[in-house]
C-alpha cells in the first residue's frame, strides 16, 4: 500500500474519515477516503437503497459575478448560462480552442448576476486560469472560493427525508438541478439537488469549517435511515452505472463533447461567440471521429480503463475501454469505451482484451441504471 | 488479525497448508482486507505445473487486479470452483472456504520447513505488523 505524501491537501473532515477507519488515498493531490470499513460494494448499495454521505470538499467552487457574468460564462463555456433561471443549474464543459475538453462542470445561477462554477478537483487550477483569461474584458469578477468552501453530499432515496427537517429550504419544491440558499444543520448553506450517483440527492455547499457540524448531524440523524459514509470508490461505481463520464477517463484534452455523446451540452446557436466554437462547429458538421458506448462483458472477466477493444472474434483493435468495473446493481461487469462511430450499434458484439485473452462483450445503451420514478 | 499457526506464509501474502505431499493455497486475511471486496478470481486448470513464486491466477477487487503467486512448486490437482460464483468467500473465510488451489508438492519436505520463500506464523505476523 502506498502512503500518502505529507504535502497532500486535506478537507475539514479528514479526521472524521480517519476515526471511521477509512482507507485514505491521494486523489488529485487531496487525502481522500476511497472507502470506509464497510467497503465499496456496501457503500454503493447504501446509496442505491437508502442514503450515503460523501465528503466532496476537494472539488472547486468558483464564483463569477457582475453585470456581464452570464455573458462572460457563455463565452468561456460551451453552454449558455444566460438562459439559466435564478436558482437553476446545468451541466457544462470548458474546452480549448481546438475543442478539446479542459473540464466538465456544473454552473449554478444563484442570483441574476452571481454564478457558481463547480470544477473537478483535478482540473480546478486549469479551470480557474482559463476562466480568469476568458472573463477578462467582461464586466464580471471571479472569486475562487474552493479552499473556503466545503461540500458534503447526501445521496439516495432517503436523502430528502433525512435532510428536510435539518434545513429551512423547502426540499419539496427544490427540483432536480435547482439550488437554493438557506441553512443546513444550523449553518449557512447553498443546497443543490444535484449529484453524481443517478439517485435523488443533495449537495451542500458550506463554509470550510461548517463541514463538521453538517457531517456529524447527517450521520447521527441518518442512522435511522441506514446512512453510511461512502467513499470515492463507491462514487465511481455509482456514476459508471448511471452512465456519467469521468474526466481523465471518458473526457480529456484529446476528446470533444460530441465524441462523448454530449453534443447537447454545446449551444452552437447561442448569441455570443465562445472559445472552441469553430472547432466544435466543424465536428458537428462532419461528425465525431470516435463515439462513446456502453459495454457489458458477457464472457468471464472485468473490463477496465485502458483495456483494448477489438472487433468481434479476435478482429482488429479498434477502440479502448475508458472506465470499467463490476456493477453491484446489475451483477455483471460494465464499461464505457470509445469505438469508431460506424461500429457502435447497440447489440454489436466486441472483444475486450483482458490480460491477453479476448473476452466477449456487447454494446448496450447508456445509462446502465436509471432510478425509478 | 488471524494468522493460523499451522500454515506457512509468503511475503506476497499467500498461505500454504501442507498435508502430506499435497498442500492447499490461499491468501491471508491481511491480503483480503487490503484487497477489499473480491469480485473475480481467475484460477488455473487442474494439471498446470507451477514453479515456486510463479503466478497461478489473478484476484480482482472493484478497483484492482492482483496476481496470485504459488508458495511452492507442484502440480495443480484441485481448484476451488465455488469462487466463480462466490468470490466473497475469500474475504469471509480466507483460510477455509476461500481456499484457491490444491497442489501436489514437488518437494513436500522443503514445503514444511522455513526457507527463503516460506515463513512461519510468527514471522509473517511480524512482517505485516511492521507495515
Amino acid at each position: 500500500m502506498t502512503e500518502p505524501a505529507t504535502d497532500l491537501q486535506r478537507t475539514a473532515l479528514v479526521e472524521r474519515h480517519r476515526q471511521l477507519g477509512a482507507r485514505l488515498i491521494d486523489f488529485a493531490g487531496w487525502e481522500m477516503p476511497v472507502q470506509y470499513q464497510t467497503g465499496i460494494l456496501e457503500e454503493h448499495r447504501a446509496v442505491r437503497e437508502r442514503v450515503g454521505l460523501f465528503d466532496l470538499s476537494h472539488m472547486g467552487e468558483v464564483w463569477v459575478s457582475g453585470p456581464d457574468a452570464g455573458d462572460a460564462l457563455a463565452y468561456a463555456l460551451v453552454s449558455d448560462p444566460t438562459r439559466l433561471a435564478v436558482g437553476r443549474a446545468h451541466y457544462s464543459m470548458i474546452v480549448a480552442e481546438d475543442g478539446g475538453i479542459i473540464d466538465d462542470l456544473i454552473v449554478y445561477r444563484v442570483a441574476d448576476e452571481r454564478f457558481m462554477v463547480v470544477p473537478n478537483a483535478s482540473n480546478r487550477v486549469a479551470v480557474v486560469e482559463a476562466l480568469e483569461q476568458r472573463i477578462g474584458g467582461h464586466d464580471a469578477a471571479m472569486d475562487d472560493a474552493s479552499l473556503r468552501t466545503s461540500l458534503v453530499a447526501v445521496q439516495g432515496p432517503r436523502a430528502a427525508e433525512l435532510l428536510a427537517p435539518l434545513t429551512d429550504v423547502d426540499l419539496a419544491s427544490l427540483k432536480y438541478y435547482a439550488i437554493a440558499e438557506g441553512h443546513a444543520a444550523g449553518v449557512p448553506a447553498h443546497i443543490a439537488r444535484t449529484g453524481y450517483t443517478g439517485e435523488d440527492g443533495f449537495e451542500l455547499f458550506v463554509q470550510w469549517e461548517d463541514a463538521l457540524p453538517v457531517w456529524d448531524r447527517l450521520l447521527a440523524d441518518g442512522e435511522k435511515f441506514g446512512i453510511i459514509p461512502s467513499g470515492l470508490g463507491a462514487r465511481d461505481t455509482l456514476r459508471l452505472e448511471a452512465g456519467m463520464p469521468l474526466y481523465g477517463n471518458e473526457l480529456d484534452r484529446d476528446t470533444n463533447p460530441f465524441d462523448a455523446g454530449l453534443g447537447r451540452v454545446v449551444k452552437l446557436d447561442k448569441a455570443t461567440d465562445f472559445v472552441g466554437r469553430a472547432a466544435l462547429q466543424d465536428v458537428a458538421d462532419k461528425g465525431p471521429d470516435k463515439q462513446l458506448v456502453g459495454i457489458v462483458v458477457r464472457g468471464r472477466g472485468i473490463a477496465r480503463h485502458g483495456y483494448p477493444l477489438h472487433e468481434d472474434a479476435g478482429g482488429d483493435e479498434v477502440g479502448v475501454v475508458t472506465s470499467g468495473a463490476p456493477s453491484p446493481t446489475l451483477g455483471v461487469p460494465i464499461a464505457m469505451g470509445y469505438l469508431p462511430p460506424a461500429d457502435t450499434e447497440v447489440g454489436t458484439m466486441v472483444d475486450v482484451a483482458i490480460r491477453g485473452s479476448m473476452v466477449d462483450a456487447e454494446i448496450v445503451p447508456l445509462p446502465f441504471y436509471k432510478r425509478a420514478g | 488479525m488471524q494468522v493460523p499457526e499451522d500454515l506457512r506464509y509468503t511475503k506476497d501474502h499467500e498461505w500454504l497448508r501442507v498435508e502430506g505431499d499435497e498442500a492447499t493455497v490461499g491468501i491471508t486475511e491481511y491480503a483480503a482486507g487490503e484487497l477489499g471486496d473480491a469480485v473475480f478470481v481467475e484460477l488455473p486448470a487442474a494439471g498446470m505445473s507451477l514453479q515456486s513464486a510463479q503466478s497461478f491466477g489473478v484476484i480482482e477487487s472493484v478497483k484492482t487486479a492482483s496476481d496470485l503467486y504459488s508458495p511452492a512448486a507442484g502440480e495443480v490437482v484441485a481448484v476451488n470452483s465455488a469462487l466463480a460464483d462466490k468470490p466473497e468467500l475469500v474475504n469471509d473465510d480466507p483460510y477455509g472456504e476461500g481456499w484457491m488451489i490444491r497442489i501436489r508438492l514437488s518437494d513436500p519436505e522443503a514445503a514444511s520447513t522455513d526457507g527463503e520463500r516460506l515463513m512461519d506464523a510468527g514471522s509473517y505476523r511480524s512482517l505485516v505488523e511492521a507495515g
